[in-house]
């Protein structure tokens, strides 16, 4: 069996809404392996957050995974029936959501919300579970534990809500944690303890993390593989040093150049152009190709093919396949 | 701080303190104190960036300045003139406020053209229809959104787009000072650099000063001349930008700066991160002395005991803190 804990293969997620089908994901491949951590990073409506859910299969009624393939130790588990997929999710995988507020169930105490993931997914007795429950808010960093138990959600900050979540995503060892904006609520020094800790947990447990959030500052933090979405695509992947240092896709550069940096302080930012696409009234070509500058004309008309850079290292580009060619100095390349 | 010079400052504030009752129980009100006690001052043409963590006043702050909520104690004057409860109308002219949500912050039931107006229409800056259609579509043409799109209501645009019809609406008086209230922190990181340009920008030409609110320090290093760094309604270090993120004297704002994620996966892996120990205490019931002392590092008894005052450190720095 392969290295690879979780490998998504072309996977096409769409929305048929009453305005035409929204292409959410259009073709999302990349592995994960066992105990690395991968980031998704994209502006809103990048379709990072729809390629978790369609990891999880939990997306809104009008979501369908339209076709690719998510496997699982080598199993394809869009091919499960609800009753496979409920043993999955939370015990072989678990998700925490950006809104530590909204993402608790405010009508439960913490505990019960803690140990029904234990109690379904295990064969512990409800005391078991209990102390299941206890072991995981110590673990997360939560004071007075036993308290904590019989509190609600509305009781506890934004940071220890967050915590919770975690404690319940973790409750059941699972192997792969899809973190979708786990700290974008959060202030930074709340941040920086749910980070630690998410890194922490990661090294003790050994699991898998995905680790989806627009802010390039944590993913340069935590990720050892980074995927750039860009309407729905992926626009490149590689390593972080590949991303942050060896840029092949304009949409990167941009990204990049848009935001500050310690290093060039008091230079003026270089914004990416124009707004981001409207995902139902995609372009031809290129889905970037309206706000790049360098656009050529295949790059209206043709969706450029994921090109190697590296081992690591892939982009879709076409200015990556011209400048191969122009390297191979009109070889026999077909273009 | 204090000057006596009144063209010297187009804002300064004095021991600003804004408490707002909260109901403890029948018949038993405490203050909540938001703001307590602050000072500082706003040159002409001068942004001063103003950070913190969620609850520690800052938004009070700006709001606070304007009199959209009555200060509890303390005075500001703007351009050497006191504001109060009789001017604050006639200042509102020269004193705007772009707000943090594009979603919420515009009648979703009126046009641009009318959003834009509005502030037109209460100062009474036109002297007919035709000049103030021409003032709208500068306005949308200085902060760069299609003067065709007047006749459209704010649901139609993005939130970059929203962001700069709140921005048009701000400079429609030809304000002096402009409270910006996290106004990018809504927006994606490729719209917010847009943005921020736009403020520079806008800066360079018409003078104006900012106050800018933000959490995001990346961005308020960016945009500001000076920084001000807020925890439980106090300010606890003020310096230049640059020499408070070289120099940082205050244990918070040395953690806040170390906690900030870097786009940058080298300087990540060296960074020495402080993670500071648990939440911010409620403003309700604060610690005696140093508010901050329950999460810092340095601590020591004496700090429980003693209330820290901003100190001059040389160069403008200035820090409220008895052991560093």
């Amino acid at each position: 069996m392969s290295n690879y804990i979780l490998e998504v293969n072309n996977l096409q997620t769409s929305f048929f809404t009453d305005s035409g089908e929204v292409k959410a994901v259009n073709g999302v491949s990349f592995n994960l392996e066992r105990g690395k951590t991968l980031g998704i990073v994209g502006e809103s409506g990048s379709g990072k957050s729809v390629t978790a859910y369609s990891i999880m299969q939990i997306l809104a009624d009008t979501g369908k995974i339209v076709d690719g393939e998510v496997l699982y130790n080598g199993e394809d588990i869009t091919k499960w029936n609800n009753k496979q997929m409920a043993g999955f999710r939370g015990k072989k995988c678990s998700i925490i959501f950006q809104d530590p507020m909204t993402s608790l169930n405010p009508t439960f105490s913490i505990g019960s919300q803690i140990t029904e993931a234990v109690l379904l997914h295990t064969d512990r007795t409800k005391k078991q579970a209990k102390e299941r429950a206890i072991e995981m808010l110590t673990l997360v960093g939560v004071n007075e534990p036993e308290k904590r138990l019989k509190q609600y959600p509305h009781e506890l900050s934004g940071g220890m809500r967050q915590r919770v979540m975690i404690a319940m995503a973790l409750a059941c060892e699972p192997d792969i944690l899809i973190a979708d904006e786990p700290t974008t609520a959060l202030d930074v020094t709340i941040q920086a303890q749910i980070l630690e800790l998410i890194q922490d947990l990661q090294k003790r447990l050994g699991m898998a993390v995905v680790m989806v959030t627009h802010d390039l500052g944590v993913i340069a933090d935590m990720c050892d593989e980074i995927i750039v979405m860009y309407g729905g695509s992926v626009c490149e992947r590689g390593t972080a040093d590949d991303i942050f240092y060896k840029p092949h896709h304009e949409y990167t550069k941009g990204l990049l150049r848009s935001i500050p940096s310690t290093a060039r302080m008091k230079e003026r930012l270089v914004p990416i152009g124009g707004t981001p696409i409207n995902l139902l009234n995609m372009p031809k070509g290129c889905a970037f190709c309206a706000r790049c500058d360098s656009a050529m004309k295949v790059c209206l008309t043709e969706v450029p093919q994921e090109l190697p850079i590296s081992e690591t290292h892939f982009a879709s580009c076409w200015l990556n396949v011209k400048a191969q060619y122009e390297a191979e100095n009109g070889g026999s390349q077909d273009e | 701080m204090s000057n006596q010079n009144k063209s010297e400052y187009i804002v300064e504030v004095k021991d600003l303190k804004q408490y707002f009752p909260i109901k403890a129980g029948f018949n038993k009100i405490i203050p909540l104190k938001a703001v307590d006690g602050i000072s500082f001052a706003i040159k002409p043409g001068e942004t001063l960036g103003l950070v913190g963590e969620s609850g520690c006043g800052k938004t009070t702050v700006g709001r606070s300045l304007l009199h959209l909520y009555k200060p509890t104690s303390g005075e500001i004057y703007f351009d050497g003139e006191l504001v109060t409860d009789k001017n604050i109308h006639s200042l509102r002219k020269e004193m705007q406020m772009v707000f943090q949500d594009p979603y919420s912050s515009l009648n979703p039931r009126m046009t641009i053209e009318d959003i834009i107006g509005e502030p037109l229409d209460v100062h009474k800056l036109y002297a007919n229809k035709a000049e103030r259609r021409d003032k709208i579509l500068d306005l949308m043409e200085t902060v760069g959104l299609n003067s065709e799109h007047a006749t459209r209501y704010a649901h139609e645009f993005s939130g970059g787009q929203r962001q700069r019809i709140g921005i048009a609406r701000a400079l429609a008086v030809d304000p002096k000072f402009i409270v910006c209230d996290e106004p990018v922190s809504a927006l994606d990181v490729s719209i917010q650099a847009q943005v921020i340009n736009m403020f520079e920008d806008l800066q360079a030409k018409l003078g104006v000063a900012y106050l800018f609110i933000a959490h995001d320090l990346l961005v308020v290093h960016h945009i500001s001349d000076r920084i001000a760094v807020m925890y439980l309604g106090k300010i606890v270090e003020i310096a230049s930008a640059d020499e408070l993120n070289e120099n940082p004297i205050h244990p918070y704002t040395e953690s806040l700066l170390s906690a900030i994620p870097m786009p940058d996966p080298n300087s990540a892996k060296q960074r020495n991160r402080i993670v500071l120990e648990g939440d911010v205490p409620s403003p309700m019931n604060l610690p005696s002395g140093c508010a901050f002392r329950t999460r810092c590092r340095y601590a020591t008894e004496q700090c429980a005991k003693e209330c820290p005052t901003l100190t001059d450190r040389g160069n403008g720095h200035f820090v409220s803190c008895i052991n560093k």
